[in-house]
């Protein structure tokens, strides 16, 4: 059981690592961008602009933000 | 067709640069703890990550509904293609030191030659070891790669057949020129990389919502060059931001030192 125990928290240690880790914009970005585009999903004109735009605030926003984590 | 070799160009350039990472640990392994211990490792992990492959992607292809498939999918690849170009960026720009796979070898060198005695021929159960968990670590991401581009466009086949070629490329000229991996262009490889999977991922998430690109396929060629144009004038910009003119690509200046 202990063992058991043992394996789930590092495979959930290791996801957590993988997809969130030192980023964790990216996978917050990721969700709001999928969030977005539902909403959106009756609205074609609007969103094939908004999403792409919305990842491109994103990705610059947090290479910002790790700019500023590099120097630290 | 657009889609199929953007997509094999996408995995082939990821798979590549995690093959470079490997495969330095692999050598590391292989030199100080005897071959035929790190071969076997990394064999061995590779193996598992087939059947990884195997063993989830065919249940996704044919049990998961396509637009949900698509979503997750195209969410997972946002994910890896934001922190792949953020990296890169950040990377190209001097803000953050390059991936040195020399002083990476260096190191694992180091600590390896400082724990037991290395067996000879035989088998060593931390030159297994170092190999196994370098090649699954590092192939783990190529594994999602593998499966998020080819489960989401039914083309699994080739998705993996890239990433196998890329494997077996890096394998053959990372063991003809062993200690000179640094001379890969793997900032590059990962931006190209990067803006690739951040396109795909866009690309999926439209599709799997429920609304049309328009040019269909297409798209993905006017959300790579969207990316490709940010991503340029971001490295201007974050260049321009650095403290002084002297402390210019700090890091770049440093591995060329002698």
């Amino acid at each position: 059981m202990a063992t058991l125990k043992r394996l789930l928290v590092a495979f959930g240690q290791f996801w957590w690592e993988f997809l969130i880790g030192e980023n964790p914009d990216a996978f917050f970005g990721a969700l709001v961008v999928i969030g977005v585009a539902l909403l959106l999903r009756h609205d074609r004109s609007v969103a094939i602009i908004v999403v792409p735009l919305l990842t491109l605030v994103i990705l610059v926003a947090s290479t910002y933000r790790g700019r500023k984590r590099a120097s630290n | 067709m657009t889609s199929a070799v953007i997509l094999a160009l996408a995995v082939f350039g990821a798979s590549c640069v995690e093959a470079v990472e490997a495969l330095t640990l692999v050598v590391a392994a292989g030199t100080t703890r005897g071959w035929r211990s790190a071969l076997e490792g990394a064999a061995t992990a590779m193996l598992l990550l087939v059947v990884l492959v195997g063993a989830i992607g065919v249940p996704l292809i044919h049990y998961v509904p396509i637009n949900v498939l698509r979503v997750v999918i195209g969410g997972l690849l946002l994910v890896l293609g934001l922190g792949w170009l953020r990296k890169s960026i950040l990377r190209a720009s001097g803000h953050k030191a390059l991936h040195d796979e020399d002083l990476i070898f260096a190191k694992t060198v180091a600590q390896l030659e400082g724990g037991e005695q290395t067996p000879g021929r035989g088998r060593d159960a931390i030159g297994f070891a170092i190999a196994f968990k370098g090649v699954l670590l590092e192939g783990t991401e190529v594994v999602l790669i593998v499966l998020s581009l080819g489960a989401s466009s039914h083309r699994l086949g080739l998705a993996a057949a890239a990433a196998g070629a890329a494997a077996l490329l890096v394998t053959v000229v990372g063991f003809a020129v062993a200690r000179q991996l640094r001379e890969v262009p793997e900032n590059t490889l990962k931006l190209g990389v990067g803006v690739m999977l951040t396109s795909f991922g866009v690309f999926w998430i439209g599709e799997g919502s429920g609304f049309r690109w328009p040019g269909s396929d297409l798209a993905i060629l006017v959300l790579i060059g969207l990316f490709v144009a940010v991503t340029a004038l971001s490295i201007r910009f974050m260049r321009s931001m650095l403290p002084t003119a002297d402390a210019k690509l700090p890091h770049l200046e440093a591995r060329q030192a002698p």
